[in-house]
């Protein structure tokens, strides 16, 4: 006959004496996932809809756009070594730069947003944490897209 | 060669004394116990079974139930990979345990049987499969037709129409999917795999006329939109189902509004 071998083990003989009993019940599991009032209310619309358009079509632009900036920035005509106050001040009196680094800066700030955004919907399990988090974020977004949008075109060549 | 003799103990499992090339190999399965009324801890218990590799992970449940210990708990209905009772997780990956042979899943370490993950272990194997079925009920998986009337012929439909969504009719709701759904298990909000199937099965049927409320129910904060394209739930589905790609065919439908 087969043999049984019982690792250390919470579960005894069912004919044992129960941990729990009439007097003494069993913890009631609530089922995490039941549907209830305090569930969320359904959320239809198409913000979701739009965010994840958003993400596939700035994902393409943005890999023409950031492979064009690294090869401008550290690639071609003398790499890295070329970087100063005077190039940087160069490329920014034209508009095209100006709008380059315009798009590169909100694409890349709200398709990263946007991406955390679902990494902290999907991680956060608390709805405090997950609204604390984003919160967060948020902020930080809007914060560098001012900033770096005010540099672009407020940047004075003349400053020194 | 002798006659082989049936006895008590072959009943049981156990290979006939002196028969040499006998098919049976001794499997440890080392199966997830949990029971509410005893311990609030799940834990592992090991079996020895006597198996014939050609055997499936189900015989060797019934084995341990039958034969060692009447309280393991599970749940099968056809026991043949139809009515989807005994999805479990089996060595890590969501399976029947009526379609999973033995000797496909490398009997020479222990097998482990856990119950399927993202939903409430009631005992055992056993789990509460009301959040998936209440997704599953969501989509409204069922014809809807804006003729009010009693039809009066068949609702006929071409080859090709039918072939449409012809993958998705052999979804057997055993939760294999969306139980193995990494984004059903953090937040089971998330419709789930399995539901958006069976919504798929519907929207794209020339017959419905519902197609566009499903898309509605769909494009939920916690609809199609969720999903993040992992394949697990392909990969899981014991009816190969091309799950990740129906969800696809859901957000292009939604996407063109054309189905």
């Amino acid at each position: 006959m087969s043999t049984t071998e019982t690792t250390a083990s919470g579960v005894g003989p069912v004919e044992g004496a129960p941990v729990y009993t009439v007097d003494n019940p069993a913890p009631l599991i609530e089922a995490p996932r039941k549907r209830t009032k305090k569930s969320p209310k359904s959320t239809r619309g198409n913000f979701e809809l739009a965010a994840w358009l958003f993400m596939r079509l700035s994902g393409i632009v943005l890999v023409i756009l950031v492979i064009g900036h690294l090869l401008i920035q550290l690639v071609l005509d003398g790499g890295v070594s070329k970087i100063g106050f005077a190039f940087v001040a160069g490329r920014w009196a034209s508009p095209w730069w100006q709008v380059w680094d315009l798009l590169m800066l909100w694409l890349a700030m709200l398709h990263g947003a946007n991406g955390l955004r679902t990494v902290i919907n999907d991680y956060a399990e608390r709805a405090s944490s997950r609204m604390w988090l984003k919160a967060l974020l948020y902020t930080a977004t809007v914060w560098t897209i001012l900033l770096g949008t005010l540099v672009i075109f407020t940047f004075d060549p003349n400053i020194r | 060669m002798a006659t082989p003799v049936l006895d008590k103990e072959e009943a049981a499992g156990k290979p006939e004394p002196g028969f040499a090339d006998s098919p049976y190999i001794t499997v440890t399965f080392r199966v997830r116990r949990f029971n509410p009324e005893v311990s609030a801890e799940a834990t592992w218990e090991d079996f020895q079974l006597e198996l014939d590799p050609k055997e499936r992970v189900l015989d060797g449940l019934h084995k341990i139930k039958w034969d060692l210990d009447g309280s393991l708990t599970f749940r099968r209905s056809c026991a043949h990979g139809i009515c989807g009772s005994d999805a479990m997780r089996i060595n890590g990956k969501n399976r029947l345990a009526c379609k999973t042979l033995i000797k496909d899943i490398n009997p020479e370490k222990p097998i482990t049987v856990e119950p399927i993950k993202g939903l409430t272990v009631l005992k055992d194997l056993v789990v509460d499969m009301e959040p998936f079925f209440q997704a599953y009920r969501d989509v409204m998986p069922f014809l809807i037709t804006k003729d009010t009337n009693e039809p009066t012929r068949e609702r006929l439909q071409s080859a090709e129409d039918r072939e449409r969504f012809d993958d998705t009719t052999k979804c057997i709701l055993c939760a294999a999917c969306t139980s193995s759904c990494p984004v059903f298990w953090n937040d089971g909000q998330y419709f789930g795999p399995a539901a958006i199937v069976n919504a798929h099965r519907f929207i794209f049927d020339s017959r419905d006329e519902a197609g566009e409320q499903r898309l509605e129910i769909l494009n939920d904060r916690d609809g199609v939109w969720r999903c993040r394209t992992t394949f697990n739930c392909t990969d899981a589905c014991p009816r190969g189902i091309e799950v990740t790609k129906a969800i696809q065919e859901v957000k292009r439908a939604l996407i063109t509004r054309r189905y």
